[in-house]
């Protein structure tokens, strides 16, 4: 009987995991993202961006080293999917301060050679506030 | 023989571990279920359950195609407020001849001013504010205007559902049809229709697709057309998407008049849409909506040119329309739909505004109020320099002075009023083109001031 209970939580859990595309959150593909349908205005716009063939989610919006970007992608993924779920989250969505500061990281580790000359007034001003479309539209 | 504590400690093991294992069990499948929902709600964003053809016009029979459109339709009997729109429901004892229990509450007790300025008008008898679009139709069989005024069928192009009414009376023509009804009375023409603004007034049947189905509109817009160069334009098959979405919405929001005996509805933009081209436009066929009671000037009554007055400012000319604002889209499960509950932007500011601009919503809440405010102030210098000007032309005119003395001041009355009247008509109190609707109010304060000086003697004259 504990055999029969604790087997059918792990199969449930199990098929769960395969049926929601679980192992595809652990890739840098971008259709990943887009597994749930509130992504898809994002994805579609980033396939028409300027950064589409030089940049996925995972380049921006993640950060670099192993450890951290798990790390992150373990808590925008539990967070999201919580929200999703419950289906409490704002509408036009809106990017939380740490994910912003990860975003705006990036930007300037690939556009370092522009980015180090640039004072950005102390950190202050962000890329992303003049900058706002280049990943994806919205 | 085991002793029975051990027995009932691996019993109460077993049991919790159950429990627990089961609990994950519920809350596996529940999470399971929830992702299939979400994987549904992605597909399958249509059901056609009935045909809709051309001569559809209840609009709950389109809901039971678009039901989250035709919910959003139906909130239009909301009333809420805004600082300086929107309706607020005031009880009213309800009669035989006017059955409505609850209505706006009235602009002439709020700005007795207006009755002067609409003096010998059917507007100083009863001015209510405007309610949403579901009562459209309700609001003008029971205004008070019809008691002082003989309406003409005409009315009825933006009061009901007209298309498929039109349609019949002309045999499939439509122009022939707005043509029979415009001619007829009111109170006979009322008989034709059933229902306020419908899905089909805006949408095809077969397409969804954005149409004009207004006769007002297919020949105002062409004469505007033809006067920027462009021959015959076709406002159906010449116009994009984006446009038909301030389209259809112009179809009624707009100044018009009704021309000649046969009382054909006509928006008077062959000049051009601003104030100035409209006024001439008026001066040019010598038009008048009445005679001023207290002044004898004849003068003219401007009607709610939103889509006038939105085309002079910066929305309009960064390609933002009436439907990107007042009926924004919204997401619901996976599908991205237009609200179709039309209404003011300041109850929806998160939708209606922040899509493009990233601030706060009391901040941008709070930049539109300043912009009225501003429009509401100067509303006010123009709504009592008027008053003067009509003061000065009544005593003039009491005094004796001849018609030949007065024509100066009567066509600035004229001109004054047809300005102040145009931004006290629109519903945006000024937002749709700030500098633009303070431009009119400045313009109609000088025509005033102009109009009282034109009745003094010049200096140095000896008589």
């Amino acid at each position: 009987m504990l055999g029969t209970a604790i087997g059918a939580a792990l199969g449930v859990g199990a098929y769960t995991f395969v049926y929601a595309k679980g192992s595809s959150y652990l890739t840098d593909n971008p259709a990943a993202c887009a597994n749930c349908h509130v992504m898809n205005d994002h994805y579609s716009a980033w396939l028409k961006s300027s950064h589409r063939s030089v940049a996925v989610c995972n380049d921006c919006h993640t950060p670099s080293g192993f450890v951290a970007k798990y790390a992150t992608k373990a808590s925008n993924g539990f967070w999201h999917s919580y929200a999703f779920t419950t289906g409490d989250f704002p509408n036009p969505l809106r990017i939380k301060p740490h994910n912003l500061e990860i975003a705006n990281n990036a930007c300037r580790k690939c556009h370092a050679e522009m980015t180090t000359s640039m004072g950005l007034h102390g950190g202050s001003i962000s890329c992303i506030s003049c900058h706002q479309f280049v990943g994806h539209m919205e | 023989m085991i002793s029975s504590p051990v027995l009932g400690r691996s019993t109460r093991f077993i049991v919790t571990l159950s429990i627990a294992a089961a609990i994950t069990a519920i809350a596996g499948v529940a999470l399971l279920v929830n992702i299939l929902e979400r994987k549904q709600e992605a597909q399958n964003p249509f059901y056609r359950v009935v045909e809709l053809s051309d001569t559809t016009e209840a609009p709950d029979i389109w809901g039971a195609n678009f039901p989250l459109q035709y919910d959003d339709y139906r909130k239009t009997v909301d009333q809420v407020r805004t600082r300086y729109g929107g309706s607020e429901a005031v009880p009213r004892t309800p009669t035989n001849a006017y059955p409505r229990s609850i209505v706006a509450q009235s602009r002439l007790e709020e700005d007795p001013r207006l009755k002067t300025m609409w003096a010998g008008y059917a507007f100083a008898t009863d001015f209510r504010e405007e309610r949403g679009h579901a009562f459209m139709l309700e609001d003008q069989l029971f205004t008070g205007r019809q008691t002082v005024a003989q309406q003409p069928g005409t009315c009825l192009h933006c009061h009901a559902s007209v298309y498929v009414p039109y349609m019949k009376a002309g045999n499939g023509d439509l122009i022939r049809g707005f043509e029979e009804i415009n001619k007829l009375p009111y109170q006979e023409a009322k008989n034709l229709v059933t229902h306020p603004v419908a899905c089909i007034d805006c949408h095809n049947p077969k397409t969804m697709q954005l149409r004009v189905t207004r006769p007002g509109f297919i020949e105002g817009i062409r004469a505007f057309k033809a006067s920027q160069g462009i021959r015959d334009y076709d406002v159906n098959n010449m116009s994009t998407r984006q446009e038909m979405r301030a389209f259809v919405c112009g179809q009624c929001h707009v100044e018009y008049y009704f021309q000649g005996k046969e009382k054909r509805l006509t928006y008077p933009w062959s000049n051009g849409l601003r104030v100035d081209d409209i006024l001439r436009y008026y001066e040019e066929i010598k038009f008048k909506d009445w005679t001023h009671a207290e002044t004898g000037a004849e003068v003219l009554k401007a009607q709610h040119p939103e889509f006038e007055l939105w085309n002079q400012g910066i929305h309009a000319r960064s390609g933002v329309v009436c439907a990107d604002c007042h009926m924004p889209y919204k997401r619901v499960g996976a599908l991205k739909v237009s609200d179709h509950h039309v209404r003011s932007p300041l109850l929806n500011i998160h939708r209606a505004c922040q899509t493009c601009h990233r601030w706060p919503e009391e901040e941008l809440k709070s930049r539109v109020e300043t912009i009225q405010e501003r429009t509401y102030t100067m509303r006010n210098i123009a709504m009592n320099a008027l008053l003067d000007l009509i003061g000065d032309i009544r005593r003039a005119k009491k005094r004796g002075y001849s018609a030949e003395s007065l024509a100066p001041a009567r066509s600035y009355q004229r001109q004054a009023q047809f300005y102040l009247d145009f931004i006290e008509a629109e519903n945006s109190m000024g937002f749709h083109a700030p500098q633009e609707a303070v431009r009119i109010l400045g313009e109609s304060i000088n025509f005033s001031r102009l109009g009282q000086v034109a009745l003094r003697k010049p200096i140095g004259a000896t008589n």
